[in-house]
């Protein structure tokens, strides 16, 4: 029998009601969520292996002719569950705005100029001590139109799978020191202080690579297992 | 620790989740729409909104069992997951083979997974077929109160088309889960 996996601690994952984030108002279920069981088919989930990923997949600055606008940086990180376990060969999806805040997506209305030489996108899977590495340049803000004055910090969306439909996680990561986290309903909607924190990489001089590029780390943890396994 | 004393980056916990955002674009995964190599039967569904608006910037994800029952044949030619956006019109479209029972008293069944703009936290629920007996005897249709299952029931639009709405809240709202 596969074990199930715990229940997120309270104030980790944010509300889906966040009125600060007013899209959230008319997106948010009112009826209380049925609390269920794990059975198979939540205990087990996609696998994406070696024969997905591309070789040249996690480097968002070599994807065209020329080499993108911006500030060249490298996130390294771990993915881990709760226990710290390694979860290895899993696939991270990471996407982005450009160095100037717009996104090469149809839906991107914003002012700033597009980058021909960057798109956004980059994927790949932790080898077998969880560990991964992306090359990218540092997105810029943009504003959006949540309230007056709007800016979402710099930020890069991550995308894990882990070993069940359960630990799939859709997250944003986020700069030290960003003036704009202050002010930021997506990140504030995060009621743990220090779950919040988790979403802010860290600046290391160990990932920097000399006269190339910027380094951050940014690990991250996925559900863990319960110690007992869960009976159908 | 980092060279001025923060501890950002490292994980101390469970890593939150976050909105998907309205721009999401990876890079596509081959055939990503479609959970199987030889799939057999189309799942469609519009995804609306509290005021009834049609939400055209969702992410659906499925996940479910093969045909036999089984969820972890890690078979080439069997997914098992699949996923779409909506349109402009709201209405996305997966591709799959219909999934057998995972045991005894179990109905078939996928699992889906919504991520939206305005969605901080992924909604989870499940597609149930109709006019499938096992379907009252699921142990976990029948934790959903009787008024609310409904929503869980895709309805048979051609002999292999399903149609599985998704209302995200107000009257007819998705019953979704907690798991």
């Amino acid at each position: 029998m596969i074990p199930g996996f715990r229940r997120p601690p309270a104030g980790v994952h944010p509300p889906l009601d966040s009125p600060a984030y007013r899209a959230t108002s008319l997106r948010h279920p009112k009826e209380p969520l049925v609390i269920v069981p794990q059975t198979l088919s939540e205990r087990t989930g996609p696998v994406y292996g070696q024969d997905t990923v591309g070789p040249g997949d996690h480097d968002l600055t070599r994807q065209h002719a020329g080499e993108p606008v911006g500030e060249r940086i490298i996130i390294e990180g771990r993915v881990a569950d709760e226990d710290g376990g390694a979860i290895p060969h899993t696939l991270i999806e990471v996407w982005q705005a450009n160095a100037a805040g717009r996104y090469a997506h149809k839906g991107d209305q914003h002012s700033a100029p597009l980058d021909p030489n960057f798109s956004g996108a980059g994927r790949t899977l932790t080898d077998a001590e969880g560990k991964f590495r992306f090359v990218t340049i540092k997105p810029g803000a943009y504003p959006w139109l949540n309230h007056p004055n709007a800016w979402r910090p710099a930020h890069v969306h991550f995308s894990l799978f882990g070993p069940s439909f359960l630990t799939r996680l859709v997250t944003q990561m986020y700069f030290p020191g960003d003036p704009l986290l202050a002010f930021d309903p997506i990140y504030q909607s995060i009621r743990d202080e220090r779950a919040r924190n988790r979403l802010v990489a860290a600046f290391e001089l160990d990932v920097t690579e000399p006269g190339i590029a910027l380094g951050y780390r940014f690990d991250l943890v996925l559900r863990g297992r319960n110690s007992t396994p869960m009976v159908d | 620790m980092t060279a001025d004393g923060r501890t950002g980056g490292r994980a101390d916990g469970l890593t939150p989740f976050q909105t998907v955002g309205p721009y999401f674009a990876v890079l596509p995964l081959e055939g990503e729409n479609s959970a199987s190599a030889a799939s057999t039967i189309v799942i469609e569904g519009t995804v609306r909104d509290g005021a009834g608006a049609i939400v055209p910037d969702a992410l659906i994800e499925t996940w479910q069992a093969d045909a036999t029952g089984r969820c972890d044949a890690a078979d080439a030619s069997f997914r098992g997951f699949a996923r779409a956006m909506t349109d402009e019109s709201g209405r996305y479209e997966v591709r799959t083979e219909m999934p057998g029972s995972i045991g005894k008293g179990h109905a078939p069944h996928i699992l889906v997974g919504v991520l939206a703009r305005g969605v901080l936290t992924r909604l989870l629920t499940r597609i149930y077929f109709p006019g499938n007996a096992a379907n009252a005897t699921d142990p976990v249709l029948a934790l959903v109160p009787e008024s609310r299952r409904a929503t869980l029931l895709a309805s048979a639009t051609a002999p292999d088309r399903y149609r599985f709405d998704i209302i995200l809240q107000g009257p007819g709202e998705t019953a979704f889960f907690d798991a």
